[in-house]
């Protein structure tokens, strides 16, 4: 059967339960994947992990899913809201609700690229000495210090891209690519929402994320 | 009258050649980190102040500027009408390209930050220690969450970390400490201090300052809660007027 993981939004999200980890894309405001959040929400498994640069951004609704008590944890580099009002998220990480894990970006990246790339953990020097790596092992290599930092594996991957193929090959638009391709090597169901499909296969130096790792892709213009 | 009293115009006044006696103001502080950086670096600015220093480089030198989220030769804002939103900095403002710039994923920009390939990150903080330590992500405000994004790859990795901060406090406390008091960054990682009184070098020997506005040796220790030495060629520090934006 020729290969086509073109579908629409009815069959996005098949499949994805309660308790699941859930990458969510996007950085600097550019590569939000906004339609499959919304998704989602309207599918509304609860419990879920979200791993996802910030906690809430202007231009993303992952707080959406936040407000709409579906999240009991965050794995994020920034937890900050951006209004005097605290946020969805810090209202219900004050009262208890929800469970934060703050990473710093590079380790956050790299540890789910390590999940992706079949590396159970790795040491990083960034955060020796800080408390966000009290509990880590620490280990000297070198003059240096360095500590082991777990990868990260997931249920679900959100991703925006530009355009995809029926293959599932991706292209992304200058800065939409941060973190999606790693968060799509890492899941075991990676859904991306894309600006166009095209017809004919993406030429292969334009391929950015081979379709190998996506499993769904779904129009959102 | 104290130095804080002169004004802009006291300085442009009959006196200029005795030292500038006015602290510098946060884009004059970004001016002056700028002149440091050197043809053919790689640097990346943080979000906040530090970005600023790319509008300040010295005239014909050729700079790359890395943003952590990909972004390789990171140019100016772009015009209103030529924005993309998909085109932006880490701090989310929406840049141009120069001439040979490239993008890539987070995990790449990141790979490039640890693996030494930045050769200068210019970073905000709250506090700086004499043995290089680094508190500059989290100043524990109440009821907000932590915030800490890529500051602690930067400060661990880059080959060298510049501090752009005012030297005291809004309270007037101490920001160069003998042990930072706010959660750190990262440790023994600051090489260099530019505040709006001085720029301090962070050696082996603890804090050297290397240029310093209009007052006494004792009056720039006493702003300070770690001891300072003075460089034997310590200069006056001074930049061009820069006005603040409203």
């Amino acid at each position: 059967m020729p290969i086509d993981k073109r579908v629409d939004f009815t069959a996005a999200l098949d499949g994805v339960a309660d308790g699941a980890t859930v990458f969510i894309s996007g950085f600097g405001g550019a590569g939000f994947p906004n339609a499959l959040i919304r998704a989602l929400r309207e599918r509304g498994p609860k419990n879920l992990t979200l791993v996802v640069n910030s906690a809430t951004h202007r231009y993303s609704l992952t707080h959406e899913l936040i407000a709409n008590d579906q999240v009991r944890k965050v794995i994020c580099t920034a937890a900050r809201g951006h209004d005097k009002e605290p946020s969805p998220f810090e209202t219900r990480w004050m009262a208890g609700k929800i469970e934060l894990e703050c990473v710093p970006q590079g380790t956050f990246t790299e540890r789910i690229r390590a999940g992706g790339a079949g590396i159970p953990a790795f040491y990083t020097p960034a955060g020796f000495g800080t408390e966000l790596t009290k509990d880590r092992e620490v280990r000297r290599f070198g003059n240096r210090d360095y500590v082991l930092e777990p990868a990260i594996t997931g249920d679900l991957a959100l991703v925006r891209a530009d355009t995809a193929d029926r293959y599932g090959n991706l292209t992304f638009r200058y800065a939409q690519m941060n973190f999606g391709p790693v968060m799509a090597t890492a899941a075991k169901l990676s859904v991306a929402e894309v600006r166009a499909f095209t017809d004919e296969p993406i030429a292969h130096d334009k391929v950015q994320l081979p379709g190998l790792y996506v499993d769904r892709v779904v129009s959102a213009p | 009258m104290t130095s804080s009293d002169m004004t802009s115009s006291d300085m442009t006044s009959s006196n200029m050649t005795s030292s500038n006696m006015t602290p510098l103001n946060r884009l004059q502080i970004t001016w002056r980190a700028a002149q440091d950086i050197e043809d053919g670096q790689v640097v990346n600015l943080g979000i906040g102040l530090p970005v600023h220093c790319s509008d300040y480089l010295r005239p014909g030198i050729d700079v790359i500027i890395q943003a952590e989220n990909g972004v390789i030769g990171a140019g100016p804002l772009a015009a209103k009408d030529k924005a993309d939103s998909d085109l932006v900095d880490a701090g989310s403002r929406r840049i141009t390209l120069n001439p040979g710039a490239s993008i890539v994923d987070s995990s790449w920009s990141f790979a490039m930050i640890r693996g030494g390939h930045i050769d200068v990150t210019i970073l905000g903080a709250f506090e700086v220690a004499a043995n290089g330590d680094l508190a500059n992500w989290d100043m524990r405000v109440p009821n907000r969450g932590p915030l800490v994004g890529g500051a602690m790859d930067l400060a661990a990795s880059a080959r060298h970390v510049w501090v752009i901060m005012e030297h005291t406090t809004r309270k007037g406390g101490p920001r160069l400490l003998e042990k930072c008091a706010l959660p750190l960054t990262a440790v023994r990682c600051v090489s260099r201090v530019y505040t709006d009184l001085a720029v301090v070098d962070v050696t082996p020997r603890g804090f050297i300052v290397r240029e310093m506005i209009g007052m006494s040796r004792d009056e720039l220790q006493a702003k300070s809660g770690a001891p300072l030495s003075f460089a034997a060629d310590c200069k006056a520090l001074t930049a061009p007027p820069i006005a603040l934006p409203e």
